[in-house]
């Protein structure tokens, strides 16, 4: 793989967001990027494009284009069919060799975070992971690209300044929806994707799909969320009851995961899942940073604590200094009345 | 069978701050680990070495006192340990990371070719999880991440189940491979004595620069598309309200929900429609 010469600089033009399709459904960062992306190609002046890679995606060219894309790009060829890294790696490189965009993004996810990588060494330039904020740099004009790392304690801001293009992930729920324009048009481009199924050595044997309440939690609108504050399982049932009345979903910290009260497909955080709900509700958990990290964007924090000094009490917007096994039972049933009423106010 | 392990010493993050004044990392004091995923992914290779016979190799880029890591490494059964140190490689982001270990790992696949490379999810350092994709791809081996089960593994194919935000996929792969691991693929044992014994007198190889063709041009800080331009402190939330429940619970409870009502950050209907989900 030969290295890709610096740059001349106005070769490279566009803001490419890579939309991720996979088993029916369009993950919606891929929408928060287009929001995002809208933002960057103003800065730059130049023009935004939606990317789709996949097996009969004619259904989401009407979207990418509703949520902002100029232009869209279609690789349509039934090895897409299922994701693989190879097959996505090669026709996500082929356009980008092609029509060389100055910057491409893609959400975190688990298929970003896969086939990005192998992208980036395809095309010998720069990969910045995970990142939470995006911004232009006036003068330069370089993508500023900041992440968190050290597992949450610090942010970076970090720089590609002489490859192209700049890439970067995008973490889930961090940017914002941008609004959706039903019956925006646009350009369509479709290329042809010449290689076949004998050129890959990976073959997709079978897909689980994961059980509903864990699919929801990172689309969840109200989390009832619990930690080893809680003491023992059965005393689950005080959250359980609070996530009903509310209709919210239950999730947890990594010490409630570890103490087998809750799978680890229900963890917030760095090693679990990232989390931006309207409501989070913190109950008998200490707020360790890697928790922080899957929950601060949180629209609305309440934490139940005991301990004053407990960190989570420092992100909540209503903290409440107590023990949880009277909290709890107060709030639930003062929600259950409150709400049966159907009286807010 | 020959397993490759990549393994990176790591500061326990947890203990990692940032020091407000000058914006620098503090790592004083913070005590090294092996990186967390890193360890799973040793202990499935030396399980599989168990089953299925053949050789453990560990490889660990970074400076010499990461060959505490790799003895420590050692001691859970392995065969052979290399560090690639030198200081030509520091400052080098994940892309001439990936560069500089798969370049060993083909000198190493000359001699006695390699069947599976583990690496892990991400350090918990840098974070990128970019490292193992990019040290596949130039080694033209096939991927699988976030590995969580390794259900089958032939002469010619391994076959992993992965783990997705929508669900569980299961790939099947030809070898020779790389796998990226998450820490449910495996529980880590304690170190047996004997093989606590042979590390403790075990030396690391160690390779730098001169050791293999390496282009310079590909490493370190200038060999490195990307570059750290800032680092600062997470931006803290602002606090809130922090309200005492220790005296009056039911009062304190009421005037919550009343406020989170009034000011709609709760609303009366999912009540109404019987739940959201
Ligand atoms: C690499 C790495 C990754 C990690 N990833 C994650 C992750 O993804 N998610 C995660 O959550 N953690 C993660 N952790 C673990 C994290 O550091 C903490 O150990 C964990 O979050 C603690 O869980 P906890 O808050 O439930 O328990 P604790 O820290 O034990 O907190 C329990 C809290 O309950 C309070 N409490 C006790 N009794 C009562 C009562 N009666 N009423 C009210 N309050 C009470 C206590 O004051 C305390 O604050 C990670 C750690 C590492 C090293
Ligand atoms: C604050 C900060 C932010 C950074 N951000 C970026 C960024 O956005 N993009 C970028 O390209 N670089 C970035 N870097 C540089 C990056 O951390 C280093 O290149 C590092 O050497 C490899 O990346 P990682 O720690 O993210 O490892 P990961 O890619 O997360 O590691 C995954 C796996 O690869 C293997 N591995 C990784 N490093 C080694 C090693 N030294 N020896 C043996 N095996 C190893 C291990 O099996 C590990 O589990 C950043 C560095 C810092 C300090």
């Amino acid at each position: 793989s030969q290295v890709k010469p610096v740059a001349g600089g106005d070769v490279w033009s566009g803001v490419w967001v890579i939309i991720e399709y996979n088993n029916g459904r369009v993950a919606p960062v891929s929408w928060e990027l287009l929001g995002e992306g809208r933002k960057l190609a103003n800065s730059l002046g130049c023009e935004l494009c939606g990317v789709i890679t996949g097996y009969q995606v004619d259904s989401v060219i009407p979207e990418a284009f509703a949520f902002g894309s100029e232009k869209v790009y279609v690789i349509d060829h039934e090895v897409l069919k299922d994701y693989r890294t190879e097959p996505y790696a090669e026709a996500i490189s082929g356009l980008v060799r092609k029509y060389q965009p100055e910057i491409i993004l893609m959400g975190a996810t688990s298929m970003g975070r896969d086939v990005f990588p192998a992208v980036a060494t395809k095309m010998q330039t720069g990969l910045t992971a995970d990142c939470t904020v995006l911004g232009i740099d006036p003068e330069t004009k370089l993508l500023q690209q900041t992440r968190p790392a050290f597992g949450g304690n610090i942010m970076a801001t970090i720089l590609c300044r002489s490859r192209r293009p700049q890439m970067a992930t995008v973490r889930p729920r961090v940017m914002e929806m941008p609004e959706k324009v039903e019956g925006r048009q646009g350009e369509l481009i479709r290329e042809e994707f010449t290689s076949n199924e004998s050129d890959f050595r990976t073959k997709v044997l079978e897909f689980i799909p994961a059980d509903a309440r864990s699919a929801f939690l990172d689309k969840a609108e109200i989390i009832v969320s619990v930690g080893l504050g809680l003491a023992a399982k059965r005393n689950l049932v005080l959250a359980e009851e609070l996530a009903e009345v509310l209709g919210g979903t239950l999730a947890g910290s990594r010490g409630a995961v570890e103490a087998g009260w809750l799978s680890h497909d229900q963890q917030v955080g760095q090693s679990g899942v990232t989390v931006r709900p309207k409501v989070y509700i913190a109950i008998g958990i200490s707020g360790a940073i890697q928790h922080l990290v899957g929950m601060e964007t949180s629209d609305f924090i309440i934490a139940i604590n005991n301990d004053p000094e407990a960190p989570i009490l420092k992100v909540a917007n209503y903290g409440i200094v107590g023990d949880l096994f009277q909290i709890v039972p107060a709030l639930t049933a003062e929600f259950k009345k409150r709400l049966q009423h159907g009286v807010a106010n | 069978m020959h397993f490759v392990v990549c393994l990176k010493q790591v500061p326990d993050t947890s203990e990692v701050r940032i020091d407000p004044n000058t914006n620098t990392l503090m790592r004083e004091g913070v005590p090294s680990i092996i990186n967390p995923y890193d360890a799973h992914g040793l202990e499935e290779a030396i399980r599989l070495k168990e089953k299925a016979g053949g050789k453990v190799t560990i490889v660990s880029m970074g400076p010499p006192q990461a060959k505490e890591a790799l003895k420590k490494a050692m001691s859970f059964g392995a065969d052979r340990a290399i560090l690639l140190s030198d200081r030509a490689f520091g400052g080098s982001d994940s892309l001439a990371t990936a560069y500089i270990i798969s370049t060993a790992l083909k000198k190493i696949h000359e001699t006695e070719p390699i069947d599976l490379v583990f690496a892990g999810k991400e350090a918990i350092d840098g974070d990128t999880a970019q490292t193992g994709p990019g040290i596949a791809q130039r080694l033209g081996f096939p991927q699988l991440t976030y590995a969580i089960k390794i259900k089958e593994l032939t002469d010619t194919s391994i076959t992993v189940e992965r783990k997705t935000e929508s669900g569980r996929q299961i790939v099947q792969a030809q070898l020779p491979a790389l796998i990226t691991v998450e820490k449910e693929l495996n529980d880590i044992r304690y170190a047996s004595l004997p093989n606590m014994m042979n590390a403790a007198a075990y030396e690391p190889e160690v390779w730098t620069v001169d050791s293999l063709p390496f282009d310079l041009k590909q490493m370190g800080l200038k060999g490195s598309p990307t570059s750290v331009s800032r680092i600062f402190a997470p931006p803290g939330r602002s606090g809130g309200e922090i309200m005492d429940g220790t005296k009056d619970p039911a009062g304190i409870a009421a005037s919550v929900v009343q406020k989170l009502l009034q000011q709609n950050v709760i609303m009366v209907h999912p009540l109404m429609k019987g739940g959201k989900h």
